[in-house]
C-alpha cells in the first residue's frame, strides 16, 4: 500500500515536470536524427520561454483563458525561427554544428535578458496573469489507484507531449519523410544519389528542433516558473539532450529518459516523507537523480549508437 | 570516438558558458537610470551639497534585481537626492556581471575617491576584506555579512524577528494546525529565517506542527513547485519561504490550486519583498503577508552615520524590527485580516520591548520552545 500512496502522489510531480523535457527531447531526436548535432536546444528553449511569458503578459486581456495555447504556438514559431540560424550556419556553411549550437545558447541567453530589461525595465519580468492550470479529467480521474495517479492535478501539456512522442514516433518510422529523414542522418550521399536533398531535409529536421524546444521552454516558463529572467531555462535543454541519448535517439525512447528523470527528481522532493526513506539523509535524496542518471547511463542502456552522419556537414560529390 | 570526445566536450563547455552567462549583459539600462535621476538630482543641486560621496558594488544579481541589489540602489538614490548629490560625483553604482567583478569594481570606485563604499550581499565579504586591508582611508560597508576591521562597517538584518512575526501570522491562519517552512541553501543565514519561523509558530499554539525543507538551491522553480505540492497535499495550508527562484514555484502551486478550488485555504508567506504581486490569481491572492527586509533603510541609516562623521567602522549592525530595516507587509488585507494584524502587532511590541528574545539557531529554539 505504501508504495501505491507514494506513486499516488509522484505521478502528477513526475508528468509535470517531464514534459518540457518530452518536447525538447524530440526536437533533439529530429535535429539529431537528420544528422545535425543540436547543443543549441538549451537556447531554443530559452527563446521559448522568453516569447511564451512576453505574448502571454501582452494578449492576456485580448485573448483571455486561450492566451496560454496562442502563447504556446507563438514560442513554437519564434525558435522554429530562431533555430534557422543553426541550420544556416550548420548546413549550408558547413560550420562546426557543435560551435554554431553553442553560439544559438549564448544569443538566446543574451537576447532573451537584453529584450526584458528593453521591454520591462527590469531583470525578470512580472508573473504571467493567465498560466496554465492543472486539471482533473472527469471520468477517468474515478478509476481507482490509476486515477489518482494518472488523471488528477496534471496539465493538459503533459498529456499532449506523451501523445505527441507516439506521433513523432510514428512519422519516424512509418512514413516515407521519416525514413528519408534517417537516411540523411544515416548516409547522406545514399539519399542524396536518391534524389532527397539532403539540405532540405536537414532544415526540416533543425526547424522543427526549435518549434519543440521552442514548445518545451514556453511549457516549462506557462507551467511552472510563470515568468521570465536569465535563471528561468538553466540546464533543462542538457538534460533533454541528455534524454535523447539516453534514449537512444528514438521519440519513445527520449520519452521514457525525461519521464525517468521527472522520476527520480520527484522522488528525492516526496520520498523523504515516506517510512521508507526516513531513515535516508536528505542529502543522498537530493543526489538520486543524478547519481541514477550516472548510472543509467553507463551501465543499463548499453552502447548509444548514434546516427552515423551526426556532426558531418554534406558535401555534395564528395566520398 | 574523437567526434564523441569533442561532443562532450563541448557540452561541458557550453553548459559552462550558458551559465556563466545568466546574469550578465546588462549595461544598457543603467544607462536608462542614469538619465532620469541626473535629471531629477540636477533639479536640486541648488542646495548646497555636503562633501560627502558613497557609492555601491552590486553582487551578480545586478542593480534591478527587484530585489536585493535594487532596493540597495533605491536607498543610495534617496540619500543622494535628500543630499543633493548629484549622481556620478556623489553618488554611484558598480555593476557585477559575476563574481571575478567585485575586485575591479571596488577598486575602480576606490581610485574614484569614494568615501563610503557597499558591498551588496555576502558573495563581497572576501573582495571587501581585501580592499579594505590595503585602503585604510577609505570606509566600507558590508551587507548580509560581517568583516572585522575598522573601517568596515557589516550590516546585518534581524531575520529571525520578521520570521517570528510570519510565523505568528502563519499561526493564526492555519486551519488544519499544519504549516511548512521552505528554505534555499541551508547556511547560517537561512537557518535564522526558519527558526525564527517556528518560534513564532510555536508561540501561538505550541501544538502546531511545522515541517521544515531545504531545496539546496536558490534558483530551481521546480524544486519549489514539488515541495509544495507534496506539503499542500498532506494538509498543510501556509508555507513560507526563504529561497529565492525556488519560491516562484510554491506561488506557482497555491495559484493552481486556488484556480481549480477557489475554496482551497491555501496561503504563502513571500520573503524580502512584498511578492503580493506574485500571489494574485482571478480575484483571489495567495500571499497571505511577505517579510520585508529594507535593504535601502540599512544603506541610508549608515551612509547618514558616515556623513555626520560617525561611521560605524569595526561595528556589526543588525537591524531590525526597531529600525524599521524588517516589516511584515500588510498589502493583502483580505487574507491578512485586522485581527491578525493586531495580534501580529502585539508581538512586534513585546519583541521591541525585549519580552521576547527570537532565538536564532537549533540550540536557542530548543531553550525557547522550552520555555513557553
Amino acid at each position: 500500500m505504501q508504495i501505491i500512496d507514494l506513486l499516488q502522489s509522484i505521478m502528477p510531480m513526475v508528468l509535470f515536470y517531464s514534459a518540457p523535457l518530452i518536447f525538447t527531447a524530440l526536437g533533439g531526436v529530429f535535429s539529431e536524427r537528420s544528422g545535425v548535432i543540436n547543443i543549441g536546444l538549451e537556447g531554443l528553449m530559452v527563446m521559448g520561454a522568453f516569447i511564451g511569458i512576453l505574448f502571454n503578459l501582452t494578449f492576456a486581456e485580448v485573448f483571455g483563458t486561450f492566451t496560454p495555447w496562442l502563447s504556446l504556438i507563438a514560442a513554437g514559431i519564434v525558435a522554429g525561427i530562431f533555430a534557422m540560424m543553426h541550420a544556416v550556419a550548420s548546413v549550408s556553411f558547413r560550420a562546426n554544428q557543435v560551435v554554431s549550437g553553442v553560439a544559438i545558447n549564448m544569443i538566446a541567453v543574451g537576447l532573451g535578458v537584453f529584450l526584458t530589461r528593453e521591454i520591462y525595465g527590469s531583470g525578470q519580468t512580472a508573473s504571467i496573469a493567465e498560466p496554465f492550470y492543472t486539471r482533473t479529467i472527469p471520468i477517468l480521474s474515478d478509476i481507482p489507484i490509476i486515477g489518482e495517479m494518472f488523471f488528477s492535478g496534471t496539465y493538459y501539456t503533459s498529456y499532449i507531449a506523451i501523445l505527441l512522442a507516439v506521433f513523432v514516433w510514428f512519422v519516424l518510422f512509418k512514413t516515407s519523410f521519416g525514413l528519408r529523414l534517417r537516411a540523411v542522418g544515416e548516409h547522406p550521399m545514399a539519399a542524396d544519389t536518391n534524389g532527397i536533398s539532403v539540405t532540405k531535409i536537414r532544415y526540416i529536421g533543425v526547424i522543427l528542433s526549435g518549434v519543440l524546444a521552442g514548445l518545451g521552454g514556453a511549457t516549462y516558463a506557462l507551467t511552472i516558473s510563470l515568468n521570465f529572467s536569465a535563471m528561468t531555462i538553466s540546464g533543462q535543454g542538457f538534460m533533454s539532450l541528455a534524454a535523447v541519448i539516453f534514449g537512444k535517439w528514438h521519440p519513445l525512447g527520449a520519452m521514457g529518459a525525461a519521464i525517468f528523470f521527472g522520476f527520480a527528481q520527484a522522488l528525492s522532493v516526496v520520498g523523504r516523507n515516506f517510512p521508507i526513506f526516513a531513515d535516508v539523509p536528505n542529502v543522498y535524496l537530493l543526489i538520486a537523480p543524478y547519481v541514477l542518471t550516472i548510472l543509467a547511463l553507463a551501465g543499463f542502456i548499453g552502447r548509444a549508437e548514434s546516427p552515423r552522419a551526426l556532426g558531418d556537414p554534406y558535401v555534395k560529390g564528395s566520398r | 570516438m574523437k567526434n564523441k570526445l569533442m561532443l562532450i566536450f563541448a557540452v561541458l563547455l557550453s553548459a559552462i558558458l550558458v551559465l556563466s552567462a545568466c546574469g550578465t549583459e546588462d549595461e544598457e539600462p543603467a544607462e536608462e537610470t542614469d538619465d532620469e535621476t541626473t535629471e531629477e538630482t540636477t533639479d536640486e543641486t541648488e542646495e548646497e551639497a555636503p562633501d560627502f560621496s558613497v557609492a555601491m558594488v552590486t553582487d551578480e544579481g545586478g542593480v534591478d534585481d527587484r530585489s536585493f541589489n535594487q532596493s540597495a540602489w533605491e536607498g543610495i538614490q534617496a540619500f543622494g537626492e535628500e543630499h543633493g548629490l548629484e549622481r556620478g560625483e556623489g553618488y554611484d553604482y558598480a555593476q557585477s556581471d559575476d563574481a571575478a567583478d567585485y575586485m575591479p569594481n571596488l577598486n575602480g570606485l576606490i581610485q574614484q575617491e569614494y568615501d563610503l563604499i557597499f558591498g551588496i550581499g555576502f558573495e563581497l565579504m572576501d573582495s571587501v576584506e581585501q580592499v579594505a586591508e590595503s585602503n585604510p582611508d577609505t570606509n566600507f560597508a558590508l551587507v548580509d555579512d560581517v568583516i572585522e576591521a575598522d573601517n568596515v562597517a557589516s550590516v546585518t538584518f534581524a531575520e529571525e524577528q520578521g520570521s517570528f512575526l510570519a510565523g505568528v501570522a502563519a499561526a493564526l491562519k492555519t486551519e488544519s494546525d499544519e504549516v511548512g517552512f521552505v528554505g534555499g541553501i541551508t547556511s547560517p543565514l537561512i537557518k535564522r529565517f526558519e527558526v525564527g519561523f517556528v518560534a513564532g509558530v510555536k508561540s501561538v499554539n505550541p501544538d502546531i506542527d511545522v515541517r521544515v525543507e531545504y531545496a539546496e538551491t536558490f534558483s530551481d522553480e521546480q524544486m519549489g513547485r514539488s515541495f509544495a505540492n507534496s506539503m499542500y497535499s498532506d494538509g498543510i495550508d501556509v508555507i513560507y519561504h526563504a529561497s529565492g527562484a525556488v519560491g516562484n514555484g510554491i506561488f506557482t502551486e497555491a495559484r493552481n490550486r486556488i484556480e481549480n478550488n477557489p475554496d482551497d485555504p491555501v496561503w504563502v508567506i513571500g520573503v524580502d519583498r512584498d511578492q503580493y504581486d506574485e500571489g494574485q490569481q482571478g480575484d483571489h491572492n495567495v500571499a497571505l503577508t511577505s517579510m520585508v527586509k529594507r535593504v535601502d533603510v540599512a544603506v541610508q541609516e549608515v551612509s547618514e552615520m558616515a556623513m555626520s562623521g560617525e561611521f560605524p567602522g569595526g561595528e556589526h549592525l543588525i537591524l531590525g524590527l526597531e529600525d524599521d530595516a524588517i516589516s511584515i507587509a500588510d498589502t493583502n488585507d483580505e487574507a491578512y485580516t485586522d485581527e491578525i494584524h493586531e495580534e501580529v502587532s502585539d508581538w512586534e511590541e513585546q519583541i521591541l520591548n525585549g519580552d521576547i528574545v527570537v532565538p536564532e539557531t537549533d540550540e536557542e529554539l530548543e531553550d525557547f520552545i522550552d520555555s513557553l
